[in-house]
């Protein structure tokens, strides 16, 4: 094993300049509001059947206009849900890499997916529900199991990247070995979680993104509560209790937080993986590590990444589709063994 | 500091009793293998007893014995002998490499290369050895990759976990995407192999497996034990001790990764057994380091013993036996993490 | 501590080239040391003087652990070559330099629940071949080796269980086990307290004293390194800035140059070694202000 010699420095030695420091971190802020504003118009403006930006427009706003079934019926919810997922897994992602203080931590990699996935497969295949009504309700629990579990292994004491990334793969496995027993046992099952699996938001419904709404509402509402005392917890357990902060409690609130988001986006789309690894090192980059700063810039950045997959795959598998989870499975990937190779000396 | 007291002889260095202890357990679970897989032979449409099984096994049956244990049912329990072996012999390996309990080929993508290699030749539509052959390019070819993308300037466990759960993530969505591709009769094909099956196993299966395990058990367990259990505490040390750290490292990758592929290949991915066969042996024997003889015994034991469940547990209706090992592989991990936790070794 | 040093039994003899009297048996020619494109250390020329108890001293990050693994072969050189017994250490044999020369690196790891002894006898690998595993010489060479160094009561213990004082022991009695005439040493008593700092020192002595070997040490400890050391080598930058006898080697000046620490040099009223004293606060300051 090599030993590096040069001590890990954390903290600049030198005091922020504190204005011109915010004046970049708003910059991020307004850059991504623009990027996700960008992203939004190609959601709606790209899809099967091809329409004019006026088109578009028109069947946005007018009752009477020829688009406006296609633009109501599938784009503008598939946009919507798109949005909810992404702020979803990015705010969860965010969360996590603070709580765990682990640069690798993401809600598709740890298993809190998978385990939102579980309980859709055991309600879809077992208990015969099919509605997103009735499912969203086994997702979140699912998702509360395995947070759980997570933050038992990985939250407490400092586990370093790699177990805590192991511990998630092996959670992971056992899920997905479940799921696909599920469904084996009848091909109705198999013939729509073989879809849903991926990841997609082509199955978005009206209902689907009202229904999700209020849930990721929540979350990112307490998420962003939690923002200044998980910038308190991330300098260590005893330090934060010197700053007044209660570990205990956040932490609870934390996992709350991340049950709702991922649990919520988890049952409106599917498992997708490395949208909540990926933004928050982009972000990081821009902001710094303040969570009041990082978990907006999230909250922005990661539907521009989720729906920018989506359109992608729209628009590189003409005329059928990749589902955006592959997308980002297929773009992700790469970005994470870049981090790999770049910052994990052994 | 009292004077030196003469050692008590039953515990000298490297000594005799532990190593017997280890070839006991070995010895224990071949005979136990033997005895499932004796049982496995005698039940079904024709049951036989143990005493019959075995007279017809060495050749003193009827013609119609003959035909039903040697040609039908033996080489399924062969099958499961070989698999078993292999995968808890590749597992071993894996994590005493990365020195991590849980680093076993199914968490670290080797396993999943496998499957995207084979679930491509379902969906392009091909038979059942282009399937096996589809089965072990993609494992080879994986773990090639995964060992490129590893190496810089040596190879290191560390790295190599996470690129490894890098690609896992990767291949899983790739293979969620090809599932999607194909009709539903191959969706459920590909779904059965996924989970590991042993139905229908003829000697045809097995020959590559064997010439394999005839091959490189003796390599890894005869040259590479010892390098291997000094490669666990440190690549320095090794190295001072006379240990050519990166070319044993190099060989007992290439070994489990054909191991690994050659056995998905055989029976599919069947889940766990390289992860818990590892453990299990090392609790019998109460010896660090890898384990290797013990384990691939145990392995054997584990697969054996999980068919012959997976054909008796619901009469008049089959398991794969992946099920088995996946519901049993997913509680063993459970505990193994809460343990793990306990010890503070994630 | 009162057990008595087996003597050196052993009939094995050392040795890679046989004979040679030209120079010391350890050497380093110019060397280039980097990890990935970091140079650490350029056109660096060591000698480790035979049956010497060297000692490696210098500030953080100087190269000297580097240094030690390359000496050990642990680390290729981007340039230069060590030498042992006059050739290129990296085209020997592994098994025959690891029967020459011995390193106890601070990275390791004991296997879980691995009993002493048998951590002890893994140090025995560079003797053993396929067909010849375990041998009664191993067997007698654990057994001195764990006597050498007072484990062998812990002999059936398992490693985590021991306190660190005992465990780093332990790992010395698997560097014994390798039998080798040279021994490097990696900062073995750091995370220790004073007293088994003191015993492992103590060790350390008797095994070059008694035995005849030559050790190679990174020490932190000044006063440590001036009392053990029978010759000396303080490294700044990569660089060596002084190697010799530590009475010779160890002045004020020397210490300031290297560490850039003002301090007085006295004599050790145990030893009559070397002895640094940190300047007070205010001297120290005054100091600074006078030299610039």
């Amino acid at each position: 094993m090599v030993v590096t010699e040069s001590p890990q420095i954390n903290a600049p030695a030198r005091v922020p300049r504190k204005r011109a420091e915010n004046g970049r971190r708003a910059a991020a802020l307004l850059g991504s509001a623009i990027a996700l504003a960008a992203v939004l118009v190609l959601s709606l403006g790209f899809g099967a059947r091809q329409l004019s930006p006026a088109e578009v427009w028109h069947g946005l706003v007018d009752a009477d206009s020829a688009a406006y079934t296609v633009v109501h019926q599938m784009r503008l919810p598939r946009t919507l849900l798109g949005l909810l997922a992404g702020v979803a897994l990015g705010v969860a992602g965010g969360v996590m890499q603070a709580l765990t203080r682990n640069p690798l931590a993401d809600p598709g990699l740890l298993g809190i997916n998978a385990g939102a996935s579980a309980a859709v497969a055991t309600a879809a295949g077992l208990l015969g529900v099919a509605t997103f009504q009735g499912y969203v309700w086994f997702a979140l629990a699912g998702a509360a199991a395995v947070s759980v579990l997570v933050y038992a292994v990985g939250g407490g004491r400092a586990a370093t990247p790699a177990r805590l990334a192991l511990a998630g793969a092996a959670v992971n496995a056992a899920l997905y070995s479940y799921v696909n027993g599920t469904m084996l046992l009848d091909a109705a099952s198999l013939e729509t979680m073989r879809f849903w699996t991926v990841g997609s938001l082509a199955s978005a419904q009206g209902t689907t993104a009202a229904m999700t709404a209020p849930i990721v509402a929540v979350g990112l509402l307490l998420a962003l509560a939690l923002a200044r005392p998980l910038n308190a917890l991330a300098l260590g357990d005893e330090s934060a209790r010197s700053l007044g902060a209660h570990p205990a409690r956040v932490r609870a609130g934390a996992i709350v937080a991340v049950t709702l988001l991922c649990g919520a986006a988890t049952a409106a789309c599917g498992p997708i993986v490395f949208v909540g690894l990926m933004v928050p090192h982009l972000v990081r980059a821009l902001t710094g590590p303040d969570q009041r700063w990082m978990l907006p810039c999230c909250a922005l950045l990661a539907p521009v990444l989720l729906l920018g997959a989506d359109v992608l795959g729209r628009l590189v598998a003409r005329p059928g589709e990749l589902q955006a989870g592959i997308v980002t499975a297929v773009l992700g990937g790469p970005l994470f063994l870049y981090f790999v190779r770049r910052k994990v000396r052994a | 500091m009292s004077a030196v007291r003469p050692m008590p002889v039953r515990r000298i260095a490297g000594g005799v009793p532990l190593r017997f202890r280890a070839v006991a357990v070995g010895a224990g679970c071949l005979l136990l293998a033997l005895v499932f897989g004796v049982l496995a032979v005698g039940g079904g449409d024709y049951p036989m007893s143990p005493s019959d099984v075995v007279r017809t096994v060495l050749g003193g049956g009827s013609p119609a014995e003959d035909f039903i244990v040697n040609e039908l049912r033996l080489p399924r329990v062969v099958t499961a002998l070989l698999v078993g072996a292999a995968l808890a012999l590749a597992g071993a390996v894996f994590q005493s490499l990365v020195r991590n309990p849980l680093g076993s080929p199914d968490l670290l993508g080797f396993t999943q290369g496998s499957s995207a290699g084979a679930l491509l030749v379902v969906v392009t539509g091909g038979g059942s050895a282009a399937l096996a052959g589809g089965a072990v390019i993609g494992g080879i070819v994986t773990g090639v990759v995964i060992y490129a993308l590893s190496w810089r300037g040596g190879l290191h466990g560390h790295r190599l976990v996470l690129v490894g759960i890098g690609a896992t993530a990767i291949l899983t969505g790739v293979n969620g995407y090809l599932l999607t591709r194909g009709r539903l009769m191959e969706a459920a094909r590909a779904m059965l192999w996924l989970t590991g099956s042993l139905d229908g196993r003829g000697w045809g299966d097995v020959l590559p497996l064997l010439a394999a395990m005839a091959v490189l058990a003796p390599v890894v367990l005869l040259g590479c034990a010892r390098p291997l259990s000094l490669l666990e505490m440190g690549d320095d040390l090794a190295r001072g001790l006379g240990v050519r750290v990166q070319g044993v490292r190099l060989v007992l990758l290439a070994a489990a990764v054909l191991l690994t592929s050659l056995a998905a290949a055989a029976a599919g991915p069947v889940s766990f057994v390289a992860l818990t066969a590892p453990h299990l042996a090392r609790r019998m024997t109460r010896a660090p380091g890898p384990n290797l003889l013990a384990s691939a015994c145990t392995g054997a034991a584990l697969l054996t013993g999980a068919d012959l469940a997976a054909q008796r547990l619901f009469a008049g209706h089959q398991l794969p036996v992946g099920v088995v090992t996946g519901v049993l592989g997913g509680g063993y991990l459970v505990w193994l993490l809460a343990a793990q936790r306990k010890a503070g070794r994630i | 501590m009162t057990e008595t040093i087996a003597p050196e039994t052993s009939g094995r003899g050392y040795g890679v080239a046989g004979m040679h009297d030209d120079g010391p048996r350890l050497s380093g020619d110019a060397l280039t040391l980097s990890y990935d494109k970091r140079v650490v250390a350029e056109g660096l020329d060591v000698a480790i003087p035979d049956r010497s108890f060297t000692v490696i001293i210098g500030p953080n990050a100087c190269g000297k652990s580097t240094l030690l693994r390359a000496l050990a072969r642990t680390l290729r050189p981007a340039a230069g070559t060590v030498l042992l017994d006059g050739r290129d250490i990296t085209s020997l044999p592994v098994k025959t330099v690891a029967r020459t020369l011995g390193l106890l690196p601070q990275t390791s790891v004991a296997p879980d629940g691995i009993t002493v002894a048998e951590l002890v006898g893994r140090g025995r690998y560079p003797h053993q071949r396929l067909l010849r595993q375990w041998s009664a010489d191993d067997e007698r060479v654990v057994r001195e080796s764990m006597e050498a160094t007072g484990v062998a009561d812990l002999a059936g213990r398992p490693v985590d269980e021991l306190s660190g004082g005992q465990r780093q022991r332990v790992w010395i009695a698997m560097a014994l086990a390798q039998e080798t005439p040279l021994l490097l040493l990696d900062e073995p008593t750091t995370y220790l307290d004073i007293a088994h700092q003191i015993e492992v020192l103590d060790l350390c002595a008797r095994l070059h004293e008694e035995r005849g070997r030559t050790l190679v040490a990174v020490l932190h400890d000044l006063n440590h390194a001036a009392r053990y050391a029978t010759h000396l080598i303080a490294m700044r930058d990569g660089r060596v800035v002084a190697a010799g006898a530590p009475g010779e080697v160890m002045t004020a000046g020397l210490v300031e140059d290297v560490f850039r620490l003002p301090c007085r040099v006295i004599d050790d009223p145990e030893t009559g070694t070397p002895l640094v004293v940190p300047a007070a606060r205010r001297r120290a300051e005054s100091a600074a202000r006078t030299t610039s």
